[in-house]
């Protein structure tokens, strides 16, 4: 995939365990608005995670192409979508191309 | 069925006011993840994928319609209105919040549950028959030596920091239901010449990335000695098991370094040591047990005449209905692999109609298989027919047990956090694939294992059909084994060669059972030819 290399950071929310994303201000529950990490990851996560909104958080590699963001990883990629035999409980219910470019 | 004493509920009711407090705290910020991530793990919650997720013990993989209730009505009020079965007999929940958890174990302790010590380097719960109590073929019922080792393992403070894991399996008969040899401790319960009972203790097996079938460590073990032996098994592991290597630290790994005598001297030596202490149940509270494991009241009238004039329902008791010990009635088992479905998945609505069914038909009584299953193992032939019916009704009706559709899958990619690969995809495309009845049944027994990484809690090394899913470079692909078995002729698997693409696996399957189809004799399994024949042919076929 063409598209700038990237970290982001992710994790999950403390309170649901929903996958969350850093967006730069805050954590979203969608990949597209995480937003790239300069040298500051270490000191977001331990401010996010002692302020109890976010936990086990960790970076990771990701390509942006314009609006979309890609995790590197197949298991980040499953993250930010959801499980992929149960695509009505996953953040694309209903789109039939929910799985195109997940593998 | 056993029923929880005063005591019994007192630790469920004391664990809930205990984890309803560690949450408090978590979200109140006295506890850091650090210090709470041990304590939720004790209550068997995981922050796994997506959430987190709530693995509940289910002892034995017995539980009554009650309990059985109480899980669909969790997975509607706490979840997304289904359960997953696991190959522990256990059940899991993959959408559970953090401040939701103290409310589930409340409500789960309110019908004798828990999901104490579905985690960490403790004693799990153990497992056993699930044809337990009914198999005609059974000399003892296991599940009173089970529910002994629930109450000697539940807290135990030797064993609850130990070098890792530990799963016991427990049977009664000759033919192995329960994968008894994979475990750490298998345990058969079976007759000796004089016909008394007595106790074969097999220690050291396993799967996951070194699998190894458990050698017999004792025999002729007198059945109330069985709390002080295993004390002394997990004493012997508990001191010399490794702690500087998780992918060492189970017992088949020191088993088999010092070897199977040296463990059984030094087991033995601990033993004779042990019995002088008096750990050993009154035989009178062991007759306590077993009284709660007596036959329910079987009709001695029972018809064992079946109307078979229905063919789909004819189909059905031909491959899921077992014979039972009492005439007149039979043990059902209710597939969770509908073609193209989530091997182990239930609705919280099929999870309540079985718990009915239970009630209605069955005595109120219900196992969850390893393989990912449910079984009702005492019910009226006379009443199959109307069993039958609403289970279809509810797409619980699958004639497939045994056959190349009753596949064991592991959460594998799609949910679980330690997974390389997927394992559901590929389950739902082989259940595709195969899909015609006809077809499947001309296959005969095939049993087909998958698992999403090495940690093999898909049983792939046990599968005659193993599927093992790696990570190559970021992308899934899936080794293929034949060959491995954890009936009472357990085998490891072989690994064909080179993985497959998601794809590719299913026609390198479908390749190998045409092999089987043109070179089975008269009787044979798949497993059988692929003995008989070895690798070659199968590798020819598979690629080329």
């Amino acid at each position: 995939m063409s598209g700038e290399r990237i970290k982001i950071l992710t994790g999950n929310d403390l309170l649901t365990g929903d996958v969350t994303w850093w967006t730069g201000r805050g954590w979203s529950r969608h990949v597209a608005e995480a937003s790239a990490l300069g040298d500051d990851a270490a000191a977001i996560i331990a401010t996010e995670e002692a302020a109890r909104r976010v936990v086990s958080a960790y970076v990771i590699d990701a390509t942006q192409d314009g609006a979309s963001v890609r995790p590197a990883h197949i298991k980040d990629r499953v993250r930010a979508l959801g499980p992929t035999v149960r695509l009505d409980l996953s953040l694309r219910a209903g789109d039939p191309d929910a799985l195109i470019g997940l593998v | 069925m056993y029923l929880y004493d005063t005591h019994d509920q007192a630790m469920v009711d004391a664990r809930v006011a205990e984890f309803t407090d560690q949450v408090s705290r978590r979200l109140a910020g006295t506890l850091s993840e650090e210090q709470f991530r041990p304590l939720r793990l004790k209550n068997g919650l995981y922050l796994q994928l997506h959430a987190y997720m709530l693995r509940v013990a289910i002892p034995y993989g017995t539980l009554d319609s009650r309990q059985m209730r109480m899980l669909g009505d969790i997975a509607d009020r706490y979840d997304r209105g289904y359960g997953h079965f696991t190959t522990r007999q256990n059940i899991q929940y993959n959408w559970i919040k953090l401040e939701d958890a103290p409310a589930i174990l409340a409500d789960l302790a309110s019908v004798g549950m828990h999901a104490i010590q579905t985690s960490g380097n403790c004693i799990r719960n153990t497992t056993a028959d699930h044809f337990a109590g009914a198999a005609p073929d059974e000399v003892e019922d296991p599940r009173p030596y089970a529910e002994l080792l629930r109450q000697w393992s539940t807290f135990h403070p030797e064993f609850d920091y130990l070098p890792r894991k530990f799963k016991v399996a427990i049977i009664g008969s000759e033919t192995d239901r329960a994968a008894m040899k994979l475990h750490d401790i298998g345990i058969q319960v079976y007759k000796d010449a004089g016909g008394q009972t007595a106790l074969r203790i097999h220690v050291g097996g396993g799967m996951g990335r070194t699998p190894m079938i458990a050698p017999v460590i004792r025999d002729n073990l007198p059945p109330l000695q069985m709390i002080s032996y295993l004390e002394a098994c997990l004493r012997v592991y508990n001191r010399h098991g490794r702690r500087d290597n998780k992918y060492k630290a189970r017992i088949k790994i020191l088993v088999h370094e010092i070897g199977a005598d040296e463990y059984r001297r030094q087991v033995e030596e601990e033993f004779a040591h042990i019995l002088t202490l008096g750990l050993e149940p009154p035989p009178a509270e062991f007759a306590r047990i077993k009284a709660q494991f007596a036959d329910p009241a079987f009709d001695p009238a029972a018809p064992d005449a079946i109307d078979r004039s229905d063919p789909d329902f004819a189909l059905w008791v031909d491959q899921n209905v077992h014979a039972h010990k009492a005439p007149g009635y039979a043990i059902v088992t209710i597939s969770l692999k509908p073609v193209g479905g989530i091997p182990g998945d239930a609705s919280a609505d099929q999870i309540r109609l079985m718990a009915d069914i239970a009630r209605d038909h069955g005595f109120d009584e219900l196992r969850v298989t390893h393989a990912q299953n449910i079984v009702l193992p005492h019910v009226k032939k006379a009443d199959l027919h109307a069993i039958w019916q609403r289970l279809d009704a509810a797409g619980l009706a699958t004639a497939n047990l045994d056959l190349i559709g009753d596949i064991i899958a592991c959460p594998g990619l799609d949910y679980c956090s330690l997974a390389n690969a997927r394992s559901i995809p590929v389950a739902q495309k082989i259940s595709e694939r195969f899909a015609e009845t006809g077809r499947q049944r001309d296959l005969g027994e095939l049993k087909l294992k998958i698992s999403g990484c090495i940690n093999a809690c898909g049983h792939h090394h046990a599968g005659h059909i193993g599927i093992l899913g790696v990570d190559r470079k970021g992308v899934e692909n899936y080794q293929l084994l034949l060959g491995g078995s954890e009936a009472a002729d357990t085998s490891i698997g072989t690994i064909t060669g080179p993985g497959f693409s998601e794809d590719g696996v299913v026609d390198a399957i479908e390749r190998a059972t045409n092999v089987y189809l043109d070179q089975r004799a008269q009787g044979e399994r798949f497993l059988d030819t692929y003995r008989r024949i070895g690798m070659a042919p199968f590798k020819e076929a598979i690629y080329g």
